[in-house]
């Protein structure tokens, strides 16, 4: 490829990128999921693009974990913001995903029953469904669906089929559309915190931890800080983020076999409850739990929620009882006391907030970024498209693709649950996303995600990435 | 340069001390291709990383560090004529002994007259034991800081917490002042150290306080650790200031290829199931070494290699003897932590194992008995000791059986 800008992403050591007097169209404060399709989708649009992110890596909030199922919008709020732009992202996801090299699998899901009272729900979920135009969606009885999950328990009484529900690669997806931005000239920022901001003659001044930004537009995709910006910036929030804890528990690989397809609960007003689920990397997963607290960093897990997550697992597939624990993991969602998303344009002073994206912002990240970008053109935004776009080279993780370890050259296995190669790391460690945390680095290799979860690996990693993270692994040690 | 992987006899997967001494003794025995595998860039397994003695004894008649009896384990491998191969993953292991695997050329498929398992253990990991808390830099188990302070000369943190007294325990607190880190504290949840005499006393002498009865409740820490709070059995709770935890001991076999393939898994080792003669529910696949269970030593694992090498052999020369019948051997017994041989192919034979071997999941008094459905035929009194090697001999269960099962109990004394 004879861009210049996909040299950006192949190679070099990872260096922090310099801020420059450069006036930017549009800042985007925050690199999750969301913020990633939003840089998409406004750098394709034409528009010069910063990215600022806080965290040495992307994705380092709320996008760090997730159910990664692509949802159809068959439960959202009717006629509400999320269910428009989950329905949009799951179109557009499908549009591009092939370009760019992203799996999915189209496994659907299945609402099961588990009581009565619960089958009494089962008729407005399936109303509810239609109307949101899950056209496909249906009934189906204890006995057909014993018939394609067959290692769920007997006490299933009843269920709705949504076959168009999919499961996708959380990480590699953003990634995707970050670097497809990237190489079409969008910057980003990484280890830069906002501080201040002043708004004066249609342009912002931005005060960050690494220098001045000058930018004519902001978005606000701050996720769980996403209240406190607009805060700190605007000077108010018409929302307020209380973190919701999800806790999940991964089975050991061999456990995936047991299910096809994704097993949704009857879900209460709150949460969608506990979901089993396939992910693409080939493990069965449980969760999440629905915990709200303050603290918008305290991801702990704890034994006890673990234990009933794994004890709900095994009360509905009996065979998970024998099953290894692979990991648990907490995410944090961005929750509100809205139940919709509060996207919001304060064209005063050429700014959006894209807030409370409180559990469906894998699935509606294209969605919400196609929905901000309409609002900024209402503010009589202009910019000329890119008429032939780069397409970025993607990181095939997904289990069942042409992973590295199948092609010659890839040096050899480092980390050997999850067959990542060392060509595979050396790449994640270059280029202008350059993992720069052990956690950064796990979201774009998968090492140390596997059964023995860094026991045979970290201290090869611990020498392959010293001068390559903020903050180093381990430090040189003077033996005696 | 591609290998050429054509005819070959038996193939070993992983070349630690029981896989090592099995290809050797293939080797001695007149057995023509016989390769090791191994994943790791250098061959040895976990003595290369167990940087103090001791180590060779029964091998060598030698007392030698971890790393030197590797290296003395490879070379008498190599002398024997073994070809080991490493830097090369076993990927899949399907029926009838075809293998894919990857290396630096790529995946490829090969397959061999007889394949042997020798994948080893690990350590169980902060998640699979459920620990709550904060997931920060600084948690690793023994193996892990191991192979940082003796590999690639790091180390992770100054002032660790050690979870856990088996002997690995031990084991980290000797790396660790290799690489003067100072462990702050010896946690077990137990009411006395797992490891016995004289290690049992060595962590209060090393400098390391002993706290018996306490359990590891969290983890706390934003990016490095920070403390971790412990709750001992009245259910007090308590925090100790620290920057790292060493989560040692608790081992499980490495069985990845056989969860995710064709073989048989016994539930209780975690390992592959097998008869006394090491034999997987393929009968082209062998065991042997601590894939078979949560741990024994390298001397062990070593002798374990060896016996089931010999067996391998007959077998390729179409001498081992048919298999009448088989018995199951079974135990819903919570005291008995594992077991293995799971399964007693008929008739015994002297090439074969000639123990069950047993751990007990508590300390206590009383008997284990051997029932079938006539009664019990066999027992012995017995004090157990948590994660203590018991051994039953397999002729003595055949003295009066019935062709079914044979269940195991431990009778607790009164």
């Amino acid at each position: 490829m004879d861009n210049p800008n996909q040299d950006k992403l192949a190679s070099g050591k990872p260096e922090t990128k310099q801020l420059t007097d450069n006036v930017f169209d549009i800042t985007i404060i925050g690199a999750g999921v969301v913020g990633c399709a939003i840089a998409r989708r406004f750098t394709l649009a034409g528009a010069k693009v910063a990215v600022v992110e806080k965290a040495s890596d992307i994705l380092d909030g709320a996008s760090k974990a997730n159910s990664a199922i692509l949802h159809t919008g068959f439960d959202a709020p009717k006629d509400s913001i999320e269910l428009s732009c989950v329905q949009n992202g799951y179109e557009e996801y499908k549009k591009i995903h092939a370009d760019l090299g992203l799996p999915i699998d189209n496994c659907g899901a299945y609402v099961v029953a588990w009581n009565e009272k619960e089958q009494q729900k089962l008729e407005s979920i399936l109303q509810k469904a239609h109307a949101n135009g899950v056209s496909d969606t249906h009934l189906i009885s204890a006995k057909q669906l014993a018939k394609s999950e067959n290692n769920l328990t007997s006490h299933a009484r009843a269920a709705i089929s949504i076959p168009d529900e999919a499961i996708i690669d959380p990480w590699s997806a953003p990634y995707a559309y970050l670097k497809q931005a990237i190489i079409n000239g969008a910057e980003v920022f990484t280890s830069c915190e906002v501080e201040t901001g002043q708004f004066e003659n249609g342009q912002w001044l931005i005060k960050t931890s690494r220098g001045i930004l000058r930018t004519k537009y902001i978005i606000n995709a701050a996720g769980l800080y996403g209240d406190l910006l607009d805060k700190k910036l605007l000077g108010e929030t018409g929302f307020n983020i209380t973190p919701r804890k999800g806790q999940f528990v991964v089975f050991d690989k061999a456990a995936a076999s047991l299910i096809n397809s994704v097993i949704l609960p009857v879900p209460t007003k709150r949460t969608k409850g506990i979901v089993i689920f396939r992910t693409i990397f080939g493990n069965l997963a449980i969760g999440p739990t629905a915990e709200d607290q303050v603290s918008r960093t305290n991801n702990s897990t704890d034994e006890k929620s673990i234990k009933q997550l794994i004890a709900a697992g095994v009360e509905r597939i009996p065979l998970l009882k024998d099953m290894p624990i692979t990991a648990t993991y907490a995410g944090l969602r961005p929750a509100s006391e809205f139940s919709d998303y509060q996207i919001k344009a304060n064209e005063a002073k050429n700014w959006i907030t894209i807030g409370a994206i409180r559990s469906t912002g894998l699935s509606g990240a294209l969605g919400i970024a196609n929905y901000a970008f309409e609002l900024y053109q209402k503010s009589g935004n202009k910019h000329k498209k890119i008429r032939k776009p780069q397409i970025p080279q993607t990181v095939i993780l997904a289990e069942k693709s042409q992973r590295d370890w199948k092609n010659k050259d890839h040096g050899k296995i480092i980390c050997h649950c999850e067959l990542v190669s060392e060509r595979e790391i050396k790449q994640a460690l270059s280029g202008e996303l350059a993992a720069k945390s052990l956690a950064g680095l796990k979201r774009q290799t998968r090492v140390t995600m596997g059964r023995c979860q860094g026991f045979f690996c970290s201290a090869n990693l611990a020498k392959i990435t010293k001068t390559h993270f903020e903050i180093p692994l381990a430090s040189e040690s003077k033996n005696d | 340069m591609t290998d050429d992987f054509s005819n070959i006899d038996v193939i070993v997967i992983g070349a630690g001390p029981a896989g090592i001494a099995a290809a050797t003794k293939l080797k001695q025995l007149g057995v023509k291709r016989v390769v090791a595998f191994e994943r790791e860039e250098k061959a040895g397994g976990i003595p290369r990383h167990c940087a103090h003695p001791p180590f060779g004894m029964r091998e060598f008649k030698q007392i030698l560090t971890g790393p030197q009896y590797a290296k003395k384990l490879v070379k008498t491998a190599l002398e024997a004529g073994v070809k080991i191969l490493t830097s090369i993953n076993v990927v899949e292991a399907r029926e009838g002994g075809r293998l894919l695997i990857t290396s630096n050329a790529g995946a490829q498929e090969i397959s061999a007259k007889r394949i042997i398992y020798a994948t080893g253990v690990r350590e169980n990991s902060r998640s699979a034991r459920l620990i709550s808390g904060m997931r920060t830099k600084g948690i690793i188990n023994t193996g892990v800081l191991q192979q940082m302070v003796f590999f690639q000369k790091l180390k992770p943190f100054k002032r660790p917490v050690i979870i856990g007294s088996e002997l690995v325990a031990f084991s980290a607190i000797l790396t660790c002042r290799h690489a003067k880190i100072k462990p702050v504290a010896m946690i077990e949840a137990g009411s006395k150290a797992i490891a016995q005499f004289p290690m049992q006393f060595s962590a209060p002498l090393l400098g390391v306080p002993l706290h018996l009865n306490s359990k590891l409740t969290k983890i706390i820490g934003s990016t490095q650790v920070s403390e971790i709070e412990i709750e001992n059995s009245d259910g007090k709770k308590k925090t100790i200031e620290c920057d790292g935890v060493i989560l040692s001991g608790n081992f499980t076999p490495e069985a990845s290829l056989a969860r995710m393939g064709h073989l048989e898994i016994d539930v209780a080792t975690g390992g592959v199931k097998v008869d006394q003669y090491g034999r997987c529910s393929d009968p082209v696949y062998f065991a042997a070494g601590n894939l078979l269970r949560p741990v024994e030593t390298a001397g062990w694992s070593w002798n374990e290699g060896q016996i089931i090498a010999a067996i391998v052999a007959k077998d390729l020369q179409g001498k081992l003897e048919k298999t009448a019948s088989k018995i199951e051997v079974f135990s819903r017994d919570p005291m008995i932590k594992l077991f293995m041989p799971q399964e007693i192919s008929l008739p015994q034979n002297v090439s074969a194992m000639q123990h069950i071997q047993l751990r007990f999941s508590a300390n206590a008094r009383g008997e284990i008995v051997a029932l079938n459905s006539k009664g019990i035929i066999w027992r012995k009194s017995i004090k157990t000791q948590k994660e203590k090697r018991f051994l039953i001999p397999i002729t003595q269960l055949l003295k009066d059986f019935d062709k079914e099962k044979i269940e195991l109990k431990f009778l607790q004394k009164r």
